[in-house]
């Protein structure tokens, strides 16, 4: 297997991006990475693009093709691939792209990740959202996705004593860091009151306590590590990849405070990569809910299960922390366009790991991790990135 | 609008929570499979349906405020995951009761109720919801 460097990012502003069309922002991103990683376009081998649910979103199928033909590309019919995996489509396709480049079956790869959210109304956007999840046996008896979550906060809550208020200081942290970066859905930071006042969604959780709809694309450019230098002065090699699968719906599961497929992935990664939690220095977590980031930093394994909710009160998860989580904002602050959100993961800890992410950098970051959840933990991809 | 295929409205499990028990292994599970997730191929052939007793406790609630718009008359209404008598968990509203009376643990039994309908005068799904058990005894003291 050969040894993956990513060489270039690029990402629009994730929000309500009404004057572009799905296409426009995918090529915006991608062209953005291209630029970045200083190659041409008839250097690219493949393009894969994490996209979870166009064809409802926007009627339209097809994702990787139309990719590729509006990013210039049709006349030298690389492969084109769209990959889906509901909210890890992201994470999955820079997955695909990883292995096509460790094989040796491509040499530069372009991975993008896009999703168009806003052009449907907010319930018609949560009936897609809720797709994640069983529709036979979860959606149709009355389960939100939303509402999912809440069991797990308050089965959270009951059994390791986790407060209302330490979930509530995730969506604090989260727009704190959000309010550091000038690409962030949200840049306003918010109090606990913010959390706690909100409209109820599903109780415990609140309107501040989902990430939003978003409109946005990223997209990354990969090439074997032994090249890397010819591109740019700042490769960082993907050093470990892990995905894992479990029970599509959440009640299949035993333990429902704690994502095993997360767990899975993480081990698949660090054993890979041969190295620990104790060496992350930051870390892009999927908190699609702020319950999900308490079980993801308890499951990735950088704090004890049940003691999450602590270690984010007391500051541990902050940008100065013991781990820095969420940097960007997170999928709370920054936004979460589905397909992209994988892909924004992988830009933010390449920025932090280049030490170009200004006010929110994390002092002397050397490796960096990125987690992906579709569903409520079905599928689950975990990067680790380190600065070369 | 999350609409259920023809299958699944003509399916009885969700009507009499008709579930399988594993032969190889006496493991339950619902709805129904193929394979047993624990005994692999051992488990063809041997996979029983059996109909579930719908008795079971709280093992985790919610009160949904936003949500799915056909549901939206009946809202704000609970949801729980419930642990059944057989091991097994289900997801499904619980109906006839008050936020204050719902606690994790708190025994219920299924009903079949109406879930949803398809505009005004579609067609009507029914489906399992749950009811608390001895919520009244509860409500006037210890149960004898």
């Amino acid at each position: 297997m050969r040894r993956v460097a990513i060489i270039g990012v690029g990402d629009t502003e994730f929000g309500e991006l009404w004057d572009s069309s799905f296409r426009d922002i995918g090529i915006k991103a991608g062209l953005a990475a291209v630029a970045d990683a200083n190659i041409s376009a008839d250097m690219i081998d493949a393009l894969y693009v994490g996209n979870m649910s166009a064809g409802r979103f926007i009627e339209q199928e097809h994702i990787g093709a139309l990719i590729a033909d509006y990013a210039g590309l049709a006349k030298s019919h690389i492969p084109a691939t769209r990959i889906e995996a509901a909210g890890a489509s992201g994470g999955l396709a820079l997955r695909q792209g990883f292995m096509a480049v460790a094989s040796g079956l491509h040499d530069i790869v372009v991975v993008g990740g896009a999703e168009k959210m806003t052009d449907v109304s907010d319930t018609e956007s949560a009936v897609i959202q809720s797709s994640a999840a069983d529709q036979e046996w979860e959606t149709v008896l009355g389960a939100t996705f939303p509402a999912l979550h809440a069991l797990m906060a308050r089965r959270h809550m009951h059994e390791y004593g986790t407060t209302r208020e330490q979930i509530a200081d995730v969506a604090v942290k989260n727009h704190r860091n959000g309010s550091l970066n000038p690409k962030a859905q949200f840049k306003r930071e918010i109090t606990r009151e913010t959390v706690l006042g909100s409209p109820m969604v599903s109780s415990p959780l609140r309107v501040f306590d989902c990430a939003p709809s978003s409109d946005g694309a990223a997209a990354v450019v990969l090439c074997p590590l032994e090249h890397a230098k010819k591109y740019t002065e700042t490769p960082v090699e993907i050093v470990g990849s892990g995905q894992a699968s479990d029970t599509l719906s959440l009640h299949d599961r035993k333990d429902i405070c704690t994502m095993e497929a997360t767990k899975m992935a993480a081990k698949r990664a660090f054993d890979m990569a041969g190295i620990t939690q104790k060496d992350v220095d930051v870390a892009e977590v999927h908190d699609n809910f702020t319950i999900s980031e308490i079980l993801a930093i308890e499951d990735l394994g950088f704090f004890k299960k049940g003691e999450g909710g602590k270690a984010t009160e007391a500051g541990l998860t902050a940008i100065s922390g013991q781990i820095a989580v969420n940097t960007s904002g997170g999928l709370k602050a920054r936004g979460d366009p589905i397909g992209a959100t994988g892909l924004a993961q992988a830009v933010e800890v390449v920025t932090q790991l280049r030490a170009k992410a200004g006010k929110r950098q994390v002092i002397d970051a050397e490796v960096g991790l990125t987690h992906n959840v579709g569903g409520t933990g079905a599928t689950v991809v975990v990067h680790l990135l380190r600065r070369v | 609008m999350a609409t259920a295929p023809r299958f699944w409205r003509e399916n009885p499990s969700r009507y009499n929570l008709v579930g399988v028990k594993c032969n190889s292994c006496g493991r339950h599970f619902f709805p129904p499979r193929t394979i047993c997730p624990v005994c692999h191929r051992k488990s063809v052939g041997m996979m029983e349906r059996v109909k579930l007793k719908g008795t079971g406790k709280i093992f985790s609630m919610t009160e949904v405020h936003e949500g799915l718009e056909e549901l939206s008359m009946q809202r704000p209404y609970f949801l729980a995951m419930v642990e059944l008598d057989e091991g097994v968990k289900v997801t499904a509203q619980v109906i006839d009761c008050e936020a204050c009376d719902l606690e994790i643990g708190m025994p219920v039994r299924a009903t079949m109720r109406k879930l949803s309908e398809e505009g005004p005068s579609g067609v009507i799904h029914y489906g399992y919801k749950f009811v608390p058990v001895n919520l009244k005894a509860k409500a006037e003291g210890p149960a004898h």
